[in-house]
């Protein structure tokens, strides 16, 4: 065994898109990692700190932060999610230094998967066949907060039968924003379609991104449209044999 | 009830030809920016601006001695320094400039600064004609409009558009090639300059060891508003001060950069002062009319000052996909896009448009083509909290507050949240999506469902990763 990981799922894969988490559970096994997931977990507090509810954001997060305590490593299918952790929980906990030393001492400990599997268990290649072309969604939060650009890629690269096509727009926003798809749906809407328009044009069967939010907004545009084309999470991607 | 706000964005989002135009002058610039940072031609941009950033924070955080610095500078020169608080002392002191020397008319440069205090709306009660002389500030003057984009004011008009607006208030036939547009502009601006008494600009910035007014153009207009009118008056935020000249260097390759893709627009100039004795060239007297508005209330929050970074170049509201979608006349002040979503609601406070803020995916491509590095989605995210905070009484809000509340209540109890979720998912309906919700129609009236349908399709339910899990667990150990 190369060690332990817990999963943190996000709310938004265990509650819309379990199968993302389950791909990512099978991957991490099979590369030789052992998986448990911590039961009591919730959500990050995103939601709240983003739409101005910085108070009800603290306290999903503490109750995160106690639950992932003693994790040796926390593995999470979702840019955002990480960010919100490794990074906004800085500016959450500004005035509370204890919970402010607690988030810190998580933080380094907190990794989005793709990047786990890229400089924690050093692997590339993890054995993943899958016969389709795809294109790789930049997720914003993944991109210009992580600075995740090329680990995904380097992943897809090495799934035996996958092809990879380069969309025009991959650095552009989905229009999710979490309850901005809901404050603005038009603009968030059109957003949406600009993007789509981009995927649709390279002709790929899936787009595949590291986060499922981004997915969610972008299956239901390409739902909307009666559009032949997929979405995927890297994991799942990297699940298939 | 659809706010105004809402239904000015619908209708922007609605024409498809203002969807064109914007996206196609933006996507431009955007191209045209990403050529002159490639790291082949600017190699050390990253460490630019790092140095801009730097200099700025050192700048605002010192900016009680710079600015006395410069007007001691710009009084050695020969110039003088104006004081304003607002809007309403720099058209006292215009209009009074203007009555003392005789004068009629002013010629004026490109100048958010102006804008942002209605200049020539104001000027022109006290019986002054001002007339823009940069091309595109020209247009939309004649057009009766605000600018559409802190660079380039009438990016939204095509040139049948503009065609057509030199026709109706010129006169002239209507012509609709760019080149004889301008030449239309040209004739009639050139006599303006030659009769104007005074010439009014903005400033790119303000060199604080040397009282020099810098300006950066492409048309040549604002250098001939300086020295064709025998009085300049310059028009600009406490906020523009670099403290030496050699910290242009710096900014310089920048703004062109980060605006148009330029290495260095067609005009930089540098004022300081006017014509001196042996001099060909430039006025016979020079103000440097230094505005507050609202700046000094920024400088005091220690978190949001460096708003005040901001050296005006556009990039953020060309990379802005917001911006690019709602255009710049559905921003509620002259500043657009991401840079006008987090001064807007600081310079008019926080309740004048409470949407601002929350109008942004949170995408972060502002912040990355920011050549001052000024971190515009953490600013939104203070915003949103404080604006939550002041409308804390607001009925709208209070439910808002109250449905976070209980939200934050579940995710700390894994149970309950659980057992919410498998009650979604039966509403739902499992796989098929056909669960109670199809068949009942007022919860899909529910506010943030029915706004998420209106655009998309929901995923299909299931059940949920810990049930998943679970089954699996149990079937490992068996």
């Amino acid at each position: 065994m190369a060690g332990r990981v817990s999963l943190f799922v996000t709310c938004i894969v265990d509650q819309l898109f379990p199968r993302v988490g389950l791909a990512m559970a099978e991957v991490l096994e099979r590369v030789g990692w052992e998986v448990d997931f911590p039961e009591a977990q919730t959500c990050c507090g995103q939601p709240a700190f983003n739409s101005g509810y910085r108070d009800e954001a603290r306290q999903v997060a503490r109750h995160f932060l106690r639950v992932f305590r003693d994790a040796e490593y926390v593995v999470v299918p979702s840019g955002s999610c990480t960010a919100m952790i490794t990074h906004h929980y800085e500016d959450l906990f500004r005035k509370e230094p204890e919970w402010l030393e607690e988030a810190r001492r998580l933080a380094p400990r907190v990794w989005e998967f793709s990047r786990f599997l890229l400089e924690v268990a050093r692997l590339e290649d993890v054995g993943a066949r899958f016969d389709a072309v795809v294109t790789y969604h930049d997720s914003c939060h993944a991109l210009r907060e992580l600075n995740i650009r090329e680990g995904p890629r380097r992943l897809l690269a090495k799934v035996r039968g996958l092809e990879v096509r380069e969309m025009g727009k991959t650095e552009e926003c989905c229009g999710f924003g979490g309850t901005f798809s809901v404050k603005f749906p038009e603009v968030s809407g059109g957003m949406a379609r600009t993007k789509i328009e981009s995927i649709v044009e390279t002709g790929a069967d899936y787009v595949v991104s590291i986060d499922s939010s981004c997915l969610m907004q972008i299956q239901g545009v390409l739902a909307r449209a009666g559009l032949p084309v997929g979405t995927m999470h890297l994991a799942e991607v990297l699940a298939r044999q | 009830m659809a706010a105004l706000y809402q239904i000015n964005i619908r209708k922007a989002l609605a024409d498809a030809r203002l969807q064109s135009a914007i996206y196609a002058s933006t996507g431009r610039l955007m191209d045209h920016r990403r050529h002159a940072m490639a790291p082949d031609a600017l190699p050390d941009y990253q460490e630019l601006r790092t140095q801009a950033n730097l200099i700025k924070k050192h700048t605002i955080e010192n900016l009680d001695h710079y600015l006395e610095q410069f007007e001691v500078q710009v009084a050695a020169h020969g110039g003088k320094v104006v004081w304003a608080k607002d809007g309403g002392e720099v058209v006292e002191f215009l209009g009074e400039l203007a009555k003392e020397k005789g004068a009629r008319l002013i010629v004026k440069s490109k100048s958010m600064t102006t804008e942002e205090i209605d200049l020539n709306e104001r000027l022109g009660h006290q019986h002054l004609e001002t007339v823009e002389t940069d091309l595109g500030e020209y247009i939309i003057q004649l057009a009766g409009e605000r600018p559409y984009h802190i660079v380039a004011p009438a990016l939204h008009l095509t040139r049948y558009e503009v065609a057509e607006i030199f026709t109706r208030h010129l006169g002239v036939e209507n012509e609709t090639a760019p080149e004889k547009l301008t030449k239309i502009a040209r004739a009639t601006l050139r006599q303006k300059f030659l009769a104007a008494d005074i010439g009014v600009t903005g400033a790119n910035f303000l060199v604080a060891d040397s009282g020099a007014v810098v300006l950066v153009e492409n048309e040549g207009n604002a250098r001939m508003s300086t020295t064709a009118p025998r009085i300049h008056v310059a028009v600009a935020g406490i906020e523009k001060l670099v403290p030496r000249a050699q910290d242009l260097a710096v900014f310089l390759k920048l703004l062109g950069r980060s605006a148009t893709g330029q290495p260095l627009t067609v005009y930089t100039s540098f004022l300081s002062g006017p014509r001196r004795g042996e001099e060909i060239d430039g006025p016979d007297e020079f103000y440097v009319v230094l505005l507050d508005n609202g700046r000094t209330r920024v400088l005091a929050d220690r978190d949001k000052r460096q708003s005040l970074y901001c050296i005006r170049c556009g990039a953020c509201l060309n990379h802005c996909p917001v911006y690019r979608k709602i255009g710049g006349h559905n921003y509620p002040w002259v500043y657009s896009g991401p840079i006008g979503a987090i001064i807007s609601p600081q310079f008019m406070g926080l309740t004048h448009d409470p949407w601002l803020p929350f109008a942004s995916s949170l995408c972060g491509a502002c912040a990355e083509v920011c050549p001052v590095k000024i971190d515009i989605p953490r600013l939104l995210l203070e915003l949103r909290s404080e604006v939550v905070k002041a409308e804390e009484r607001q009925p709208g809000r209070r439910l808002e507050r109250l449905a976070f509340r209980a939200w934050a209540w579940v995710m700390r109890h894994p149970r309950i949240y659980e057992m919410l979720g498998l009650a979604a998912g039966a509403l739902m309906g499992e796989g098929d999506g056909k669960g109670w919700l199809s068949r009942a129609p007022a919860l899909m009236n529910w506010g943030p469902l029915r706004a998420w349908l209106s655009q998309r399709d929901l995923p299909p339910a299931g059940r949920s990763f810990r049930q998943l899990w679970r089954v699996r667990s149990a079937r490992v150990k068996s």
